[in-house]
C-alpha cells in the first residue's frame, strides 16, 4: 500500500522531468500524452491505495511511510514521510482523477499553442505539488507542497507571458499566496513550540495535553493556519487573486482554480481538525468568514459579465460552503462537497473553455448568445454542471450542499444562522449560474454562433487580448492561432463526458440515511473528533433540508429564466432601480480598491522610500560610498607622493634621516 | 690633530655627495656622488677607530667598501642596460614608476 502511495507521488514528478528533459528531443505532440499518462498512472496508483486501505482493519487505516529523515534530533523531527489515511486517499483520488481528465482535455484544447510542451510540464509539476501537499505527514512537507502549489499556480496563470494582464495576475496571485505561506509557517511555529513535533499524528496526540481549550497560543496558531488556508482557497479578504487568475488558459482554471488547488485550504482545516476542535474560537472565525465569502462571491457572480469570472466567483462561493462545513465540524460533508464540486466545476470550466474557443477567445457574456444549436454537447455539459452547482436533485451538488446545511442547522446553536444564509447563497447560486447559461446559450444566435452553425469555427481577423484589446500575434507567449471546441475534438469530448457522468452520479456516494459511504470511509481520520459521530441531523430535518434545497435551486433557475429569457428587459430595469447595490457588486465590493489603498499603496510608498532613502541614500551613499570614498581620498594623497623623480625620493630619504638624527640628538 | 677635523671633512664630503645626488640628472654622476657619501662615512669610521684605538671601525670601513663595489657593479650594469635600450640617460626622464 505504501508503495502505491509513493507511486502516486512520483509518477507526476517523473512526467514533469521527462517532459522537461525531452522538450527539444521528442515531437511536441508526444509531451501531452506523456503528461496525461503520468497522471493516469498516478490515478491508478491512487485507486490501488484506496483498495489496499479498505482491505485493512478500521484501526489500521492511518499509515505513515518514511522515506528518509531530513533532520531528526531533540525538538525537530523533519522527515520525508507521507500519511496515508482515508482523508488523504480521498484527496489523491479526486486530485489525480480530475487531473487526468483535465490533462486529456488540454491535449485537445491547447493543441495549437506554441507553448504546448511547457504547458504540460507545468501541469505535471502542479499535480505533483498538490499530491505532495495532501500526502504530507508533517508540517515541513506540507509547507513545501503548499509553496510548490503556489509557484505552479503562478507559472500557469502567467502562462501567456507576453500578455501584460496575465503576468500582472500571476504576480498578484503569487504575492497573496506568499502571504498565506507566511501565515502557515508562523502558525506551525506556534504549534511546534508547545508540542515539540512537526509530525501530524504526534501533534494531534500532543495537542490535548499541550493546550487548554481555547488556549491563546493555539487560537493564534490556528488563525495563522486559517490565513494560509484562506489565501490558498480565495476566501475573504485574501480572495482578490482568484478572479484575476482567470487570465490563465481555461484548463488551468478548471484544474487549479476550481477543482484542486483552491480546495487545499479546506483540506488543511479538515486535516487540522483536532487543533480546531481544541480552539473553537478559531474555527468560528473560519466558519463566519467562509459564510461571508459565500455570500459576497455570490452577489458578485450575479453581475459579472466575464464568462470565466462568473464561474470563478461561484468557485469562491462554493469553497465558502466547504470552509463553513469543515470549520463547523461537518468534515465528511465538507469533503463530500469538495469532491462533487471538483467534478461539476471542472466540467463547467471545460464547457466555458469550449464556448470561449468558439468565440475566438472572447469571454464577454454580453457578446454571447444562442450557442444552443451550434454547440449541443457543450450546452448539455454546461446544463449538467449548472444543475449540479445549483443543487437540483438528483445531481451531485444537491446532496453535498444539503448535507452541509443540514449539519450546520443540526449544531443547534448560532451555526443555524450560517445554515439559513447557506440557503440564501444557494438561491443566488442558481440565479447567477443560469443567468450565465441562458445568456450564453439561449436567445438569438450571435455572429459567432451562426458561423458555427454553418459548420465553420469563427476566427477573429486579428488576435487581440480580450481584456484590453491589445493586438497580439499567435507565437509562443500568446494563445495559439487555432481554437478547439468540444464538438470537434475527441479528447475534450471524452474528458467532458466523463466529468458530466461524475457530476450526475457523484452525489450518490452519500445519500443521507440510505448509504453514507463517504462518512464511514472517512471515519478513521476523524475517530478522535468530538463531533463526527455525534452530529446527526434528525430525519425530519434532513427531509426538510432536501425539500427546501431542491425548491431553492429550482426557484433560482425559474427567476433566472424569467429575467433573462422571458423578460429580457427586466434586468436593465432592476439594475437602474438598485443602482447603488449593482455598483457595489460590479466593483466587487471594493475589495481591490480597499486593499490597494490600505496595503498596496503604503507598501509601494515604503518600497520607494526604502529605495530612495535607505538603499540609495544610506546604504549606497553613506556606508558603501563613504568607506570607498575614504579609501579613495587616502590613496589619492599617498599617490601624490609617488612622483617618479629619483631626486625627490632621495630628498625625502635624506629629510627623514636628518629628522630622525635630529630627534635622537635632541632627545639625547 | 683633533678628531673634529676628520669629522668636518667627512661631513663636507657627505654633503657634497648628497647635494650631487639631489641636483644632478646623469645617473653616472649620481653613482659617483653616492660613492662620495659612502667614502665620507668610511672616513668617519676610520677616524672613530683611531679615536677608540681598536680595529672595529676599520673592519666596518672594509665592509662598506665591499658594499660600494657591489653597488657600483649593479648601478653601472643598470646604466649600461639603459644605454643599450637607447633610453635617455637622465633620471628625470626615467620616471614611469610614478603613482
Amino acid at each position: 500500500m505504501t508503495t502505491s502511495a509513493w507511486i502516486v507521488l512520483l509518477a507526476p514528478l517523473a512526467g514533469f522531468l521527462l517532459i522537461s528533459l525531452t522538450s527539444q528531443v521528442l515531437p511536441w505532440r508526444v509531451h501531452g500524452w506523456i503528461g496525461t499518462a503520468a497522471i493516469a498512472a498516478s490515478f491508478v496508483a491512487s485507486v490501488a491505495t484506496l483498495i489496499a486501505l479498505e482491505a485493512r482493519g478500521e484501526e489500521e487505516r492511518q499509515v505513515v511511510s518514511v522515506a528518509w529523515d531530513y533532520a531528526v534530533t531533540t525538538g525537530v523531527d523533519a522527515q520525508l514521510s507521507i500519511l496515508i489515511d482515508p482523508l488523504s486517499v480521498l484527496m489523491i483520488c479526486v486530485v489525480s482523477g480530475v487531473s487526468t481528465l483535465i490533462h486529456l482535455y488540454s491535449v485537445g484544447y491547447m493543441a495549437s499553442d506554441r507553448g504546448y510542451t511547457r504547458f504540460f510540464a507545468y501541469l505535471n509539476f502542479f499535480v505533483f505539488s498538490m499530491l505532495l501537499l495532501v500526502l504530507a505527514a508533517n508540517f515541513v512537507l506540507l509547507i513545501v507542497g503548499w509553496a510548490f502549489v503556489g509557484a505552479a499556480s503562478y507559472f500557469l496563470i502567467s502562462f501567456w507571458y507576453r500578455r501584460t494582464t496575465a503576468t500582472a495576475a500571476g504576480i498578484k496571485a503569487f504575492v497573496i499566496n506568499v502571504v498565506g505561506d507566511v501565515g502557515l509557517v508562523l502558525g506551525t511555529f506556534f504549534i511546534l513550540r508547545e508540542t515539540g513535533t512537526v509530525d501530524f499524528l504526534a501533534t494531534f496526540e500532543a495537542v490535548p495535553e499541550a493546550f487548554g481549550r481555547n488556549d491563546g497560543n493555539l487560537v493564534a496558531g490556528c488563525i495563522l493556519l486559517l490565513v494560509g488556508a484562506f489565501a490558498k482557497s480565495a476566501q475573504v479578504p485574501l480572495h482578490t487573486w482568484l478572479p484575476d487568475a482567470m487570465e490563465g488558459p481555461t484548463p488551468v482554471s478548471a484544474l487549479i482554480h476550481a477543482a484542486t488547488m483552491v480546495t487545499a485550504g479546506v483540506y488543511l482545516i479538515a486535516r487540522m481538525h483536532p487543533l480546531f476542535e481544541q480552539a473553537p474560537a478559531a474555527a468560528d472565525v473560519g466558519a463566519i468568514l467562509g459564510c461571508l465569502t459565500m455570500l459576497i462571491a455570490a452577489t458578485i457572480g450575479l453581475v459579472v459579465t466575464d464568462l470565466k469570472r462568473v464561474i470563478a466567483y461561484s468557485t469562491m462561493s462554493q469553497i465558502g460552503y466547504m470552509v463553513m462545513a469543515v470549520s463547523s465540524a461537518a468534515y465528511a460533508a465538507g469533503m463530500f462537497h469538495l469532491m462533487t464540486h471538483a467534478f461539476f466545476k471542472a466540467l463547467l470550466f471545460m464547457a466555458a473553455g469550449s464556448v470561449i474557443a468558439a468565440m475566438a477567445g472572447n469571454q464577454d457574456l454580453d457578446r454571447m448568445s444562442g450557442f444552443r444549436r451550434a454547440m449541443p454537447f457543450t450546452f448539455g455539459c454546461m446544463v449538467i454542471g449548472g444543475l449540479a452547482l445549483s443543487g437540483v436533485p438528483p445531481f451531485s451538488g444537491f446532496f453535498s450542499k444539503d448535507e452541509i446545511l443540514s449539519l450546520l442547522i443540526a449544531r443547534d446553536d448560532w451555526h443555524i444562522v450560517l445554515g439559513v444564509l447557506g440557503y440564501v447563497g444557494a438561491l443566488l447560486t442558481a440565479i447567477y449560474t443560469f443567468r450565465m447559461i441562458f445568456r450564453a446559450f439561449l436567445g438569438e444566435p450571435c455572429e459567432e454562433a451562426r458561423e458555427l452553425e454553418r459548420g465553420h469555427l469563427f476566427h477573429a481577423a486579428e488576435h487581440t487580448n480580450p481584456a484590453t484589446g491589445e493586438v497580439e500575434d499567435s507565437d509562443v507567449g500568446f494563445p495559439g492561432p487555432d481554437h478547439h471546441i468540444a464538438e470537434g475534438t475527441g479528447t475534450m469530448k471524452v474528458a467532458m463526458g466523463a466529468l458530466a457522468v461524475l457530476a450526475v452520479v457523484g452525489g450518490f456516494v452519500q445519500v443521507p440515511k440510505v448509504n453514507e459511504a463517504l462518512h464511514h470511509f472517512l471515519e478513521p481520520t476523524f475517530a478522535e473528533s468530538r463531533f463526527y459521530d455525534q452530529l446527526e441531523p434528525s430525519s425530519a430535518l434532513i427531509v426538510a433540508g432536501l425539500v427546501v434545497g431542491a425548491a431553492v435551486g429550482l426557484l433560482g433557475i425559474f427567476i433566472a429564466y424569467v429575467l433573462w429569457v422571458k423578460q429580457p428587459d427586466r434586468p436593465a430595469a432592476i439594475r437602474t432601480r438598485f443602482g447603488p447595490a449593482h455598483r457595489v457588486f460590479s466593483r466587487k465590493w471594493y475589495f481591490d480598491e480597499v486593499i490597494g489603498v490600505a496595503l498596496v499603496r503604503p507598501g509601494a510608498w515604503i518600497g520607494r522610500f526604502a529605495n530612495s532613502v535607505i538603499e540609495r541614500g544610506l546604504v549606497n551613499g553613506v556606508l558603501v560610498g563613504g568607506s570607498s570614498g575614504a579609501v579613495r581620498a587616502a590613496s589619492a594623497a599617498v599617490r601624490g607622493v609617488q612622483t617618479g623623480y629619483l631626486r625627490y625620493y632621495a630628498a625625502l630619504l635624506l629629510l627623514g634621516l636628518t629628522g630622525l638624527g635630529a630627534y635622537f640628538l635632541v632627545s639625547a | 690633530m683633533s678628531m673634529q677635523w676628520y669629522l668636518v671633512v667627512s661631513a663636507l664630503i657627505f654633503s657634497i655627495g648628497a647635494a650631487g645626488v639631489l641636483v644632478r640628472r646623469n645617473p653616472l654622476v649620481i653613482l659617483l656622488c653616492i660613492e662620495l657619501m659612502l667614502n665620507a662615512a668610511n672616513l668617519a669610521l676610520v677616524a672613530f677607530a683611531r679615536m677608540h684605538g681598536n680595529g672595529d671601525g676599520q673592519i666596518f670601513a672594509l665592509i662598506v667598501m665591499v658594499v660600494a663595489a657591489c653597488e657600483v657593479a649593479v648601478g653601472l650594469g643598470l646604466i649600461v642596460a639603459i644605454f643599450r635600450r637607447r633610453l635617455p640617460i637622465d633620471v628625470d626622464e626615467l620616471r614611469e614608476l610614478q603613482g
